[in-house]
């Protein structure tokens, strides 16, 4: 396991909105270099927002995102975008353009920003498609593949221009148990075979604990605990303990918040 | 009392935005240009798309609106015996107005309304936040070729349309109720101008192009991404094309015919 002092992303106070409603209220976290690092929580604390907030698609309130040293959000766009060339991300959704095979999806990314020969292109995109175990789906569309294989074929994508880190959003939700194994395996393999710092968003605590290096547990705009897989399973934090142990209530309500009830019926 | 002045005033400060929107994003689709001349494959496969898939509905409309226009202009030109100038009559009305005008309307309703769903659909499917990703800018890559394809198509299909809408009239009018071949030419080439009628036509259909278009790749771009806002938006980008071509065409014909 990798684990240095080398931080990769650096996230200071960052304080972000959707109008009235504060998604985070000031988050610090450090995403090592190599490492494999997951963000969990409950379903709409912004977990989605905030890979975006890293990816500079949106913009933060206040706080500051810094990616290799580069505040994201103070870059021109053209250094941006030259920055994201370094970033892979897989959509939940795979994200895949409908309108290309398997092959010319991987191929994109190469053929948009290289001018490489097409045995090349050729030779790289099976390369990528082997790495995802895909290979002999080359010729087929997006419709054709299933969920989980959707999700590699991306994985492949945004491995294709050889990315210093990768970002997953929700990559295990939807999954039968196979897919969903192949998926966790693949991450890990990866993050390690090709020297990738992953960030894992997450709510399936089992799969994403068996594979990070470090966890980042958000509920309701702030960070609630964080720490390797074991010390969050010894955590004795109310809002850790009812994430890990799957809870319906505690911390985190299981009733959106409502009038009494009583009153309501009888109103 | 105060609530329907504050929908109305919500509404239109809206509809401002809109118009707002609707302008930066022509602009930033207009800085994607350099893109498609040095990537003209782009703009090829989307006018494969938008305008050759839309060759055989605008020349078979084509077709039946000149013959429509050859009988009926016979039944009213034959009272005053006056059916030599049915030439005239058929090709004034297809190139001054039907041509431009109902190929807009058919073309946004064939090709606009594909591209706003197909740019609807990609933004909902997260592939222009992907794209975004990738480090390729989705209104270079997605937006501009789709926009110039739209626009270079609309005079080419408008032109197609008129002309096939002509042979339409001299098949009913000369071949089946028999106008004098040579007069049906003749008084056609001597009544329509070429700077007046033609280019005029050329221009209308090249401002509808762009009417057409920018509102094709603009609701679809500003969709609200789920399934329901993508129907809306692609209903929207057919009224308010309908609305606009009609429109801007009185204009255009008050500029242009108007003495």
């Amino acid at each position: 396991m990798v684990r240095s002092d080398d931080i990769l992303v650096r996230i200071r106070g960052l304080v972000f909105a959707h109008g009235r409603r504060r998604i985070f209220d000031g988050i610090d976290m450090d995403i090592h270099r190599g490492a494999v690092t997951a963000i969990m929580g409950p379903s709409g604390t912004g977990k989605t927002t905030l890979l975006k907030l890293i990816g500079g698609q949106l913009k933060p309130r206040s706080g500051t995102v810094e990616v290799d040293g580069h505040d994201v959000h103070r870059l021109s766009r053209g250094a941006l975008y030259r920055l994201r060339k370094r970033m892979g991300m897989l959509f939940q959704s795979g994200a895949l353009l409908t309108d290309l095979n398997v092959f010319e999806n991987v191929a994109f990314p190469l053929r948009e920003h290289t001018d490489l020969p097409e045995s090349m292109i050729r030779s790289l995109v099976l390369m990528k498609l082997e790495a995802v175990g895909l290979r002999g789906a080359r010729d087929l569309m997006p419709a054709q593949l299933s969920g989980g294989m959707a999700r590699r074929v991306a994985l492949a994508r945004a491995i294709a221009l050889d990315p210093m880190m990768i970002m997953y959003d929700e990559p295990f939700t939807g999954q039968d148990p196979i897919s969903m194994g192949v998926l966790v395996k693949l991450i890990r393999t990866l993050n390690d075979a090709l020297g990738l710092t992953s960030i894992v968003v997450s709510h399936d605590v089992a799969e994403t604990a068996s594979i990070s290096d470090y966890i980042y547990v958000l509920s309701g705009g702030r960070i609630v605990g964080q720490g390797t897989p074991d010390e969050l399973r010894r955590s004795d934090s109310p809002w850790v303990r009812q994430f890990m142990d799957g809870l319906p209530d505690g911390p985190v309500p299981f009733h959106y918040p409502a009038p009494e009830y009583r009153e309501d019926l009888l109103r | 009392m105060i609530d329907p002045l504050q929908r109305l005033g919500a509404a239109s400060l809206n509809a401002f935005a809109k118009l707002g929107r609707a302008n930066l994003f022509l602009a930033l689709a207009l800085t994607g240009v350099p893109e498609i001349l040095r990537r003209p494959g782009l703009l090829i496969r989307q006018m494969y798309m938008v305008g050759v898939l839309s060759i055989l509905l605008i020349a078979l409309s084509g077709l039946f609106v000149g013959m429509v226009l050859g009988l009926q202009g016979y039944n009213v030109l034959s009272d005053f015996g006056a059916e030599e100038s049915l030439g005239v009559m058929v090709a004034a009305s297809l190139v001054r107005e039907l041509g431009p005008v109902v190929t807009a309307l058919l073309f946004s309703g064939r090709a606009g309304s594909a591209l706003t769903a197909e740019i609807g659909l990609m933004k909902a499917t997260e592939q222009l936040s992907g794209m975004e990703m990738m480090a390729v800018d989705p209104m270079k890559r997605v937006i501009t070729p789709r926009l110039f394809a739209g626009i270079l198509s609309m005079p080419l299909l408008a032109g197609l349309f008129t002309y096939i809408g002509i042979y339409g009239g001299y098949f009913v009018g000369v071949l089946l109720l028999g106008v004098d071949e040579g007069s049906f030419w003749s008084q056609m080439q001597a009544a329509i101008d070429f700077r007046e009628d033609i280019i005029n036509s050329v221009i209308k259909s090249l401002a509808f192009g762009v009417i057409v278009t920018w509102i094709a790749v603009f609701e679809g771009y500003d969709a609200v991404p789920t399934s329901e806002g993508v129907s809306r938006a692609t209903t929207r980008s057919v009224v308010y094309s309908a609305f606009a071509v009609l429109g801007s065409d009185f204009i255009l014909t008050a500029l242009m015919f108007g003495e």
